[in-house]
């Protein structure tokens, strides 16, 4: 299907050699593979702490590591996932390769800011990767107060310091997206012929330019207080340290609509195209992702239950809570009714979709338990919420950020996965996941705390299946590294549009050219329109 | 340039109506005004910042799009103040 | 107007198709950015308010230490300078150079002004002892209320050195804005980079306008 001379063909990939024409590219393209090389090792990182903490905890008693290094390695292992994996995952690499052909650009708004923020994300994980290798931190990832500000005697600061600038790169790619979807839309282009996946990404930059500056405030007063020894959250100044937590949570509560919220924009993606069928609803989809983006913002009291917030504050917060799983019950609605008398395919984005779909649903449904304030007295600091939050984090997002790989990895590299092995490592994943976090629902229930390593020996069993599922699921992340790096060099070459997709991104070569098209595209047809599509492969064929 | 020129004489106006407004929210802080010297003051601010953002930076001019982008930033901050306080102002309740 | 046309299109990026894009681009992103602002300062005010409802007779007494007279003349100052910016951004739409010069010159010279007085103000306090930290000391407050004073002097601090940190990189910005400016970088079709310096600046001035009454006024008319 390619000729020789179209691999010669100029592409984003070979149009200049050398490592500066990467380290100072503007090419957003560019730089989203350079961000997929960075997440990619603070998965690995997090994934190690991951297994030493699943190792421990095989057996009832903390044998393996102490006390004080068990708070290291679940803080660490958080701190990885977090911020240098989850949050910048998708929107970093598939969006910053796709939303400005997504929307018929040639770039983003500020290339020159988007390789700032690729540095910025790069130096705050050094900071982090310093911190871990001196001897690490262990407040959690949350790093509440007076403990980290006056007890720990860990490396917090530096810890603190590389979030801190890790948070400007958020920021700037949110400002980024913003200012690019608003202004640099393709003529034609109008808000409701944008793909759901610029939308969710549109969304999430909202969620990142209005909530992370409050994480960096909240970072500087922390320093303050245990570098300068002023006492801002310290009780015996009369300060009080929930209100640390206010601020914490003010970000970080919307930070998980950043990690979710752009998977969900690749699932819309991924459940219209293998459907062959226009979103259910667009519109609905469309405007929960604005919703999540908002209504994300007025529930963080709920991480507040017990830690002496007043009761009617987490009556409000509790009710706002049931709120917000509105909008993410409507796209789950919207994506089974797309599938319905559509003609499903069964190719591995799909079926990471599919996986998202089931796993999202359950772990936002144990979003609902914990939201209420009655039951989270109960399950608050158990496994309960922990295997509730990894259910989305991990059954949710990075399954979509697999599947959106997958999908569009044809697109970024001129080459096609092995499909085969690609199914088996969804479904090794599939279920290795599902062995893993599902019985920390029942140990939390039982009242197996979170953050401890020694526990009764009757949690032990589900520990034990916990701890296989962790090996499986690990033997399932590790098979896609190896059969996408193989694909660079002996994958079937790509055409434009393997999956008979919809979306200007598909019009444009394999991999793209530097500048994204050769002719800048003018859109008539509204989004998802399938019968188009039909046609080009008709008059290939 | 299809933008808006203000005049200097514009410019200058409220250049001096801030200037009065600031002697006025001194002056005021030395008088006995109870619980309603705070309410007073932030009123007297709220009214610079609306004339430094519409005349000195041009709201008066600007895009539907940047007013919604002001006023969005506005209740964001509105949002983190009134949930904490609402934990703050009734906990011994 | 031909060399104008000629500034304008050098200054036009490659990303962008027209200069109206590429402006309003810049424009919206600078508006985005004083969100962030906005919300990164709204932390600190959001503690002061807490902390100045539970303790507000330890507020008045720590913020009548504070000189208002000195506080009322550098908000002038900044606001001085905010007239200045707009006159030079006005300068820059009128594509008059060296009225854009003198009066980027006039604000940056009144923004050292301002950071001086803040500079006298804070060496002050040090030597009243009101840094916190192990050294506080308030003269003339029962030793029970010293501690709650050491919250108003935190955030005294951490907010206007946040606000001095901001004033310093507006200064930068005005500096390399009036090197451009004399380099002929600028026309009346191309201002942008004065115009968002300029709300920059703005948005500074406003964090001032804030903190002032709310640092300095607190309890005024009470007897000292």
């Amino acid at each position: 299907m390619i000729t020789a001379a179209a691999q010669e063909r100029e592409t984003y990939l070979n149009a200049s050699y050398g490592i500066k024409s990467w380290l100072l590219t503007k090419d957003h393209k560019r730089i989203g593979l350079l961000y997929l090389a960075t997440v990619t090792l603070f998965f690995f990182i997090g994934g190690a702490f991951a297994t030493m903490i699943r190792i421990e905890l095989l057996t009832p008693q903390g044998n393996f590591v102490s006390s004080e290094t068990y708070n290291k390695l679940f803080t660490m292992h958080g701190v990885a996932m977090i911020f240098f994996f989850l949050i910048p995952s998708i929107p970093a690499t598939l969006g910053n390769f796709f939303l400005p052909m997504m929307i018929g650009a040639r770039d983003l708004a500020f290339p020159k800011i988007n390789l700032l923020s690729w540095y910025l994300l790069v130096i705050g994980g050094l900071f982090a990767l310093f911190a871990m290798l001196a001897g690490g931190v262990d407040t959690g990832w949350t790093f509440y107060t007076p403990f980290s500000t006056t007890y720990s005697n860990t490396w917090v600061i530096a810890t603190a310091v590389g979030i801190f600038i890790a948070g400007f790169s958020s920021i700037l790619t949110g400002l980024n997206f913003i200012v690019t979807t608003h202004t640099m839309r393709a003529p034609g282009m109008t808000w409701f012929r944008l793909p759901l996946f610029v939308w969710s990404n549109y969304a999430t930059a909202l969620i990142q330019v209005l909530g992370t500056p409050v994480l960096a405030v909240t970072i500087v007063l922390l320093f303050c207080e245990r570098f300068f020894h002023i006492g801002i959250f310290d009780p015996a100044l009369g300060g009080d340290p929930v209100l640390f937590q206010h601020l914490f949570w003010f970000y970080s509560h919307p930070a998980v609509y950043i990690m979710v919220l752009p998977a969900m924009g690749v699932i819309s993606e991924l459940v219209s195209v293998f459907a062959r069928k226009q979103p259910f609803g667009y519109g609905f989809i469309a405007f929960s992702s604005l919703a999540i983006a908002v209504l994300g913002f007025l529930v963080w009291g709920h991480h507040l239950f017990v830690s002496t917030q007043s009761v009617y504050a987490g009556l409000v917060f509790s009710f706002l809570s049931y709120f917000v799983a509105i909008p993410s019950a409507i796209k789950v609605f919207n994506w089974t009714a797309t599938l319905y008398k559509g003609s499903i395919s069964f190719a591995t984005p799909m079926l990471y979709a599919f996986g998202f779909i089931g796993l999202f649903t359950i772990g936002g449904l144990t979003g609902l338990f914990v939201a209420s304030l009655g039951i989270d007295v109960h399950v608050t600091d158990t496994y309960f919420v922990v295997a509730h939050f990894h259910y989305i984090m991990v059954g949710g997002t990075i399954m979509a950020y697999l599947g959106g790989l997958h999908y569009w990895w044809p697109k970024m590299t001129g080459r096609m996965y092995p499909e085969g092995w690609a199914k088996l490592s969804a479904l090794v994943i599939f279920l290795g996941f599902n062995l893993t976090f599902f019985p920390q629902f029942i140990l939390g229930y039982l009242g197996m705390p979170r953050r401890y390593h020694v526990y009764p020996d009757e949690f032990q069993i589900l520990h034990v299946l916990s701890t296989a599922g962790a090996s499986v699921l690990a033997v399932g992340y590790v098979i896609p590294m190896i059969y996408f790096i193989w694909s660079l060099r002996y994958g079937q070459m790509a055409p434009a549009n393997p999956w008979g997709a919809t979306g200007l991104e598909w019009k444009t070569a394999s991999p793209p050219p530097a500048h994204n098209f050769d002719e800048l595209p003018v859109v008539t047809h509204e989004a998802y329109d399938y019968s188009t599509v039909m046609e080009e492969v008709i008059q290939v064929g | 340039m299809s933008e808006h020129v203000d005049s200097i004489k514009t410019y200058a106006a409220v250049w001096l109506v801030l200037l009065g407004l600031t002697a006025l929210t001194t002056a005021v802080a030395y008088v006995d005004l109870g619980p309603f010297s705070v309410v007073v003051a932030l009123v007297i601010a709220f009214v610079k910042m609306l004339l430094v953002a519409l005349f000195f930076m041009h709201i008066r001019h600007s895009t539907r799009l940047t007013r919604l982008v002001v006023v969005g930033g506005l209740l964001w901050l509105g949002i983190l103040l009134a949930l904490t306080l609402a934990d703050v102002f009734t906990r011994h309740w | 107007m031909a060399s104008e046309t000629h500034v304008a299109t050098l200054a036009l990026r490659e990303q962008f198709d027209t200069a109206e894009q590429q402006k309003n681009a810049s424009t919206l992103g600078m508006w985005v950015f004083l969100v962030t602002e906005v919300m990164f300062f709204g932390g600190m005010f959001l503690l002061y308010t807490v902390y100045r409802h539970l303790y507000p007779a330890v507020f008045g007494l720590a913020s009548s230490s504070l000189n208002a007279l000195i506080g009322a003349v550098n908000t002038a100052v900044l606001l001085c300078s905010s007239f200045t910016m707009v006159l030079a951004v006005r300068a820059a739409q009128l594509g008059q150079r060296k009225a854009i010069i003198v009066f980027l010159i006039l604000t940056l010279i009144l923004g050292f002004a301002f950071l001086g007085v803040k500079a006298y103000e804070w060496n002050e306090k040090f030597e009243e002892h009101h840094v916190p930290g192990a050294s506080f000391h308030f003269e003339g407050m029962a030793p029970e209320l010293q501690r709650n004073a050491q919250l108003f002097f935190s955030l005294y601090f951490a907010m206007t050195g946040l606000h001095a940190l901001h004033m310093v990189v507006g200064v930068g910005i005005l500096s390399v804005l009036i090197f451009q400016t004399y380099k002929g970088k600028f026309s009346a079709e191309y201002m942008t980079p004065v115009d968002i310096a300029g709300l920059y600046w703005h948005f500074v001035d406003i964090i001032w306008i804030f903190l002032f009454p709310l640092l300095y006024l607190i309890d005024r008319h009470l007897p000292k």
